[in-house]
């Protein structure tokens, strides 16, 4: 027998060395009895290490990652486990870690849980107590070998602080500028109190509902371990026997009056709105009290979408617009062709020489219709029941705004304003008449052109698009 | 009044507040200076005899309200004693319970005093205070309030990591009828307008050439709905909720199984529902989001627009969906695994990394120690090969034998 003398209780470099010394001089895990430096060898672990026969050896990336966590469990075993594995992953056995329904691969991963565990605990359950000076001080007692590993996290978070940490085990100390470890020490070394756990206790007991006890949910989180150095824990046993009573009083006194002092609005800045003349003449006004009208409507398509999304731009513009419907961006903005259609359609408009000035957009259908699936909303095309719902408001929003051509895009739109289901294919670029006798310019929607998959057909379709627009323009000149 | 006792009004009005979530927000600490850190995992401080994680402090700023909502302890026509915290007792409070590592930081939120800017500036002013004059890089969550101005949203967001806003209740009807004050429109805007501003400060984080737009709220939004508080079934809840992840992209939605409250209002339904069904619809919520259900396919499973509360839907949805199974571990795709009852996400993709290796027999899952007895019906393994799957009884066979009944919220009479 080989005996390995390792320095500390989790020290991964002094393993990983003598690891890599084994391994090289080919020696099988059977003939290697490891142990803690100053502890018994065990009686015949007395040869040395052989010569070494092999180099180059690699393992993967994720066995340093393990094992560097597994080392830090107590129990006794865990030198000569990780060097099993190390043997096996190097003998045939490259990929061993990922089968995970293996024994001493699932007893290795199940050593590193309960570490990460520790040291999340550790993380969580330690409770410092104002010294004298203003130094803090915690009393915490860890399963495994974690303290130095995980001063760091308390070195993150606390560095303005000076801050002990005492474990039966070891000591680490921080003075601001240098953390240094110490021994071992015991509960009495830090303070047995501190001013503010009075208050810490109270918002413990304030916070928790008596109405909804889980004492096995609080115990499989919160070990009963580690309730005695948990200053609020004391109060649980209390807590827990109040709260039926606490709960049968509630119930007793049943729905109780309306309190008859009622809390009062002090000052209110609320702006209450002016009331408008829905009969006004005057345009401005009219589209306005339109735009309150679509905002308010509790359509089907209401109930779902953000908002509703009435049309921009200017009264007695030449030309226009009517897209389908709002979409995922339109919705949260509240504002028409602020997505990726409308900004294809904004660019298009530009290159078409159409002034902002003379262009009005809107859609036919005022919500966004969609289905939500997961993270995402998905576009669904408005029916004939949906558009016939919006029609009226279109129509109004077109009189009032008085274009001398409207141009839909997309066969939604074309349907809303003709009341039929006429294919775009067939009258794009003439002029056909809406049901209220408007001109009405078809052409296709912005979107059809995000669709497509190829560049060379979205070049095709773009350029016609825009050769529909200025055609649009033409018109009106 | 005494701080104690402020303390203990103002923490018992925001209990019914289920969030303490403190994860997922950019990684900081205090080796520059300042006090605190956040490494991205949340962490939970302590545990309550109610099962919750305390992992903030979780506080209303004054339990004052102009409000009159029906489910809630803080509402105007509640007889609770009022109480208000200075914003300096808040700053002071949050520095010492953090500096003894009892917190990760701060959950504030408030009653609605004066007007909704008032009391937003002063819930601003507590973590502005923290931030800057403190330097504080633990979590801060702020509620927001719908109505409250654009300015005081955006330096919200510049000193939270998240922000939240409670859709209250699943549907638009029953709001009005139990917070006539509340306008889910309102809501619904003002959760796209911070969609809108976290995403603007995401890509303003990727895009490194240019000069970062404002910080805002790197953890997200989340929101809250009372489950039991009016008549909306499972299917409406699920909606709904599905609705806010998809249009608002919200990190979480939380659900609170209406508890009784002391001095509960007239307008409540006397019975609260059963604790579980707040389970049985986060499980549904799961896997609507990570594991490919769709609505009507989780629906299958229940009754009448609810879900089965004696077993998990998954397990109810596969006992509707027999001819799809038995699946096998050594062959079957990653999408169809997820499927079986009792295989999680995590325990799915080692069996795919296994099983490249050697084939899986049975006694490597219960070394792996899967739940056999609802897994083994479902699935065909090297050494097994189910004959129960289209029993009659083995609904009785794989359901839990306890049931759920464990945790059930104390009834009221």
């Amino acid at each position: 027998m080989i005996g390995i003398a390792l320095p500390g209780p989790a020290d991964f470099p002094a393993w990983r060395d003598a690891a890599r010394r084994l391994l090289a001089a080919e020696v099988a895990p059977e003939r290697v009895a490891w142990h803690l430096a100053g502890e018994a060898a065990g009686l015949f672990a007395h040869e040395p290490v052989p010569e070494p026969r092999r180099t180059g050896l690699t393992v993967p990336r994720s066995f340093p990652e393990l094992a560097e966590v597994v080392i830090r469990h107590r129990d006794g075993e865990r030198f000569a486990l990780l060097y099993r594995l190390l043997w096996r992953i190097t003998h045939d056995e490259h990929g061993l870690l990922e089968v995970a329904t293996d024994p001493e691969v699932i007893r290795a991963q199940g050593m590193a849980k309960a570490v990460r565990r520790d040291a999340h605990k550790m993380h969580a359950f330690v409770r410092f107590r104002e010294a004298p000076e203003g130094r803090y001080v915690a009393w915490f007692e860890p399963d495994h070998h974690i303290l130095e590993a995980e001063t760091g996290f308390f070195l993150r978070r606390f560095a303005g602080m000076r801050w002990s940490i005492l474990t039966p085990e070891a000591s680490a100390h921080w003075d601001g500028e240098e953390l240094r470890m110490g021994p071992g020490g015991r509960r009495a070394d830090a303070p047995a109190e501190d001013a503010k756990e009075e208050l810490w206790r109270a918002y413990f007991a304030s916070i928790f509902n008596p109405a909804r006890l889980k004492p096995a949910a609080m115990r499989a989180e919160m070990p009963v371990k580690y309730w005695r150095n948990l200053p609020e824990a004391q109060d649980i046993p209390r807590l827990m026997a109040e709260a039926p009573k606490r709960v049968a009083a509630m119930v007793a006194r049943g729905a109780t009056p309306p309190a008859p002092r009622r809390q009062r609005v002090l000052a209110t800045d609320v702006e209450v709105p002016m009331p408008t003349d829905l009969f006004t003449q005057d345009p401005a006004t009219a589209l306005a009290a339109l735009r309150a009208e679509v905002l308010a409507d509790r359509g089907p398509l209401a109930e779902h979408a953000t908002q509703a999304v009435f049309g921009e731009g200017p009264i007695g513009a030449a030309l226009l617009f009517v897209g389908e419907q709002p979409g995922d961006e339109e919705d949260i903005a509240g504002r028409p062709f602020v997505g990726p259609a409308g900004r294809m359609f904004n660019r298009a408009l530009e290159e078409a020489g159409i002034p902002r000035a003379e262009a009005y957009v809107t859609n036919a259908v005022k919500h966004f219709k969609f289905k939500p699936t997961g993270r995402r909303r998905l576009h669904q095309s408005p029916d004939a029941g949906d558009i016939a719902h919006y029609r009226p408001f279109l129509r109004r929003e077109i009189e009032i705004v008085g274009p001398r051509l409207v141009v839909s895009l997309g066969a939604t739109a074309l349907r809303a304003l003709t009341g039929k289901p006429l294919a775009i294919t067939k009258v794009r670029g003439e002029v056909v008449k809406s049901e209220d006798g408007v001109p009405v310019f078809p052409t296709v929607h912005p979107s059809y052109l995000l669709r497509l998959p190829d560049p060379e057909s979205k070049e095709r379709e773009y350029a016609r698009f825009l050769g529909d627009l200025k055609g649009a323009w033409r018109e009106v000149q | 009044m005494e701080l104690r006792r402020k303390l203990e009004i103002l923490a018992d009005a925001a209990k019914y507040d289920a969030s303490c979530a403190s994860s997922g927000t950019e990684k900081r600490d205090s080796r520059e200076g300042g006090i605190g850190s956040t490494e991205g995992m949340g962490i939970c401080h302590a545990y309550a005899p109610d099962g919750r994680c305390i992992s903030l402090l979780k506080v209303l700023l004054t339990n004052a309200c102009i409000y009159d909502c029906a489910y809630c302890i803080n509402r105007a026509t509640s007889n609770v004693p009022r109480a208000r915290f200075t914003v300096r007792e808040l700053v002071d409070l949050t520095l010492d319970f953090y500096r003894r590592n009892y917190i990760e930081g701060l959950f504030l939120s408030s009653g609605i005093i004066r007007s909704p800017d008032y009391t937003m500036e002063r819930l601003v002013d507590v973590a502005r205070i923290l931030r800057e004059e403190h330097g504080f890089r633990g979590y801060i969550h702020l509620k927001t309030i719908p109505d409250a101005s654009p300015e005081l949203l955006a330096e919200a967001g510049r000193h939270a990591d998240r922000l939240s806003i409670n859709i209250e209740l699943p549907q638009e009807g029953a709001l009005k009828a139990l917070a006539p004050e509340k306008d889910l429109s309102e809501i619904r805007r003002a959760m796209g307008r911070m969609r809108l501003r976290i995403e603007e400060a995401k890509e303003a984080r990727k895009a490194e050439r240019r000069a970062p737009a404002p910080r805002f709220a790197p953890a997200g939004q989340s929101t809250q709905m009372i489950i039991g508080a009016d008549a909306s079934d499972d299917r409406a809840v699920l909606g709904t909720t599905a609705n806010l992840y998809g249009s608002y992209g919200l990190k979480r939605v939380y659900f609170s199984a209406y508890s009784p409250i002391p001095d509960a209002s007239r307008l409540l339904p006397p019975q609260p529902p059963p604790l579980v069904r707040e389970h049985r619809l986060y499980q549904a919520d799961w896997l609507l989001r990570f594991y490919g259900f769709s609505l009507d396919e989780i629906m299958a499973g229940g009754e009448g627009g609810m879900l089965d509360l004696g077993i998990d839907p998954k397990l109810a949805w596969a006992l509707r969906h027999r001819g799809d199974f038995p699946v096998d571990v050594n062959r079957a795709p990653r999408e169809r695994l997820l499927r079986v009852p009792g295989l999680g996400e995590k325990t799915v993709d080692r069996l795919l990394a296994a099983r490249r290796h050697r084939s899986i027999r049975s006694e490597d899952l219960a070394r792996l120690r899967l739940p056999l007895g609802k897994l083994l019906p479902f699935l065909v393994t090297e050494d097994h090969r189910p004959r129960v799957t289209d029993r009659l009884d083995l609904r009785a066979l794989v359901a839990p034998r306890t049931g759920f009944a464990k945790p059930v919220q104390m009834q009221l009479l």
